[in-house]
């Protein structure tokens, strides 16, 4: 148990970092604009209670908002992620009751429930947070390439991330 | 009583969402709130730090161009310095000019954070109200504008840049002197947009297009970009005129911020009139 929670501040740290020093400098015409940080919340552990999803989501928002000066936004599209969490994983399908250290991973509940369920977070977060970021549909269809060219990138690296650690833990 | 704390234990998780969902929207929308001010300013005491180490060390990638600006610029200003001009009137001299006073200052700063890739882009510098720098000062490049001071903390300020949905700024046509406003539609951070020109005036590709003066912030003909394209909207009486930015905002690094030294009496005046206006 504490091994755990050791891993997932380490893994706090690596993605925030990850997130300003690179991703933040990431633009391809002003439209791909990949938020890796949200892999945290999807890789917290599924006994995770609803109260402490949320208030870890709102952590991690607010502080990659403090590095890039949008104070709220990147906050509240966090928390909307942390929320639609469980409807997502009900949705994808429930974890297999064998054994309770199992966590939401690749290499745990394999790659095509990975791949539905990150794709769905992802594009959750990142539909919330453009539509809050521009705020009006005046610019809707503008909105919409934004969110999924940026989906598209944002899960190219989760995968990549995953696979680099899965590959790792074999060893 | 009972009933609510049932009330609230049941529905805990949806309830935190709102309220975290609720707080993180206020603090987005009012972020001329005191409370965000002051959660902006702290935060970058940390943030800022951690920036400006970062870009220390990757500001010898860009020495080669950043020569190149300061030489040019360097040029320039010898050109304007008085050796450089031929004296062709022996009657007068120089004594103690009153006829110039200076109204703008300058306060060259770095940029430690910088993103075009947003609809609403920020930039950070690394100097703040210990420095000189206040809310609403111009900040401008050897290029032309880049945008304006927005929020100040003690040693770190945050500049709106042009490429914003609240940017509005005023724009000069140099050939025609025809007035209208900047706008920045968002999809590529190398080309805003001039609103706001009647249809009747003639423009031509490649005018260039500078700041009007009229702001108590941005001093007058600072450049601001040149015309790629215009067209009139069917049904609309102005142009609409695609312009290429004369700053390249992905490769900003150091910046000066302009500092109206009249701008309070700017203001003090344009006041006593609302109060004539009023009357």
């Amino acid at each position: 148990m504490n091994r755990l929670v050791i891993n997932n501040i380490f893994r706090f740290i690596a993605l925030v970092l990850i997130q300003v020093l690179i991703m933040n400098k990431i633009n391809f015409y002003g439209f791909l604009n990949p938020y890796v940080y949200i892999l945290f919340i999807l890789l917290l552990p599924f006994e995770t209670p609803g109260w402490l999803l949320l208030l870890l989501s709102f952590t991690m928002g607010l502080t990659v908002d403090l590095f890039s000066a949008t104070l709220g936004l990147h906050a509240a599209s966090s928390v909307f992620a942390g929320f639609m969490r469980p409807l997502i994983i009900k949705m994808v399908g429930e974890k297999p009751e064998y054994d309770i250290t199992t966590q939401p991973k690749l290499q745990q509940m394999g790659l095509k429930w990975f791949m539905a369920y990150a794709m769905l977070m992802v594009f959750a977060h990142h539909l919330f947070l453009n539509m809050l970021d521009v705020f009006s549909f005046d610019e809707f269809w503008q909105t919409l390439l934004r969110v999924v060219i940026s989906t598209l990138a944002t899960f190219l690296f989760i995968m990549l991330f995953e696979y680099i650690f899965a590959a790792k833990k074999e060893k | 009583m009972r009933n609510i704390l049932v009330f609230i234990v049941r529905y805990h998780f949806l309830l935190l969402f709102l309220l975290l969902e609720i707080f993180s929207i206020t603090l987005l929308v009012n972020s001329t709130y005191y409370q965000s001010s002051v959660l902006l300013k702290e935060g970058s005491r940390i943030t800022g730090r951690f920036y400006t180490s970062i870009s220390d060390a990757t500001d010898y990638l860009k020495l080669r161009t950043t020569n190149e600006h300061l030489a040019r610029e360097n040029a320039m200003l010898r050109q304007m310095k008085g050796v450089s001009f031929l004296k062709n009137d022996t009657n007068s001299f120089w004594v103690h000019d009153t006829v110039y006073k200076q109204q703008y200052k300058y306060i060259v700063s770095k940029v430690v954070l910088n993103t075009v890739g947003k609809r609403n882009n920020y930039i950070m510098l690394d100097k703040g109200s210990r420095s000189g720098i206040q809310k609403d000062m111009a900040v401008i490049t050897s290029n032309g504008i880049v945008g304006t001071v927005v929020n100040v903390s003690e040693n770190f300020s945050w500049v709106m840049s042009l490429l914003n949905k609240h940017t509005r700024i005023s724009g000069r046509i140099t050939k025609n002197n025809q007035m209208g406003t900047i706008v920045w539609n968002g999809i590529d951070h190398l080309y805003g947009t001039l609103t706001d020109i009647p249809a009747h005036v003639k423009i031509a590709k490649g005018d260039t297009i500078v700041s009007s003066g009229y702001s108590y912030i941005f001093p007058a003909g600072l450049m601001i970009g040149t015309i790629t394209d215009f067209r009139v909207e069917q049904g609309e009486h102005f142009y609409t005129i695609p312009f290429r930015f004369s700053v390249d905002f992905n490769a900003l690094q150091y910046v000066y911020v302009v500092n109206n030294l009249m701008k309070d009496e700017q203001q003090a005046l344009e006041k006593s009139m609302e109060g004539l206006k009023d009357e």
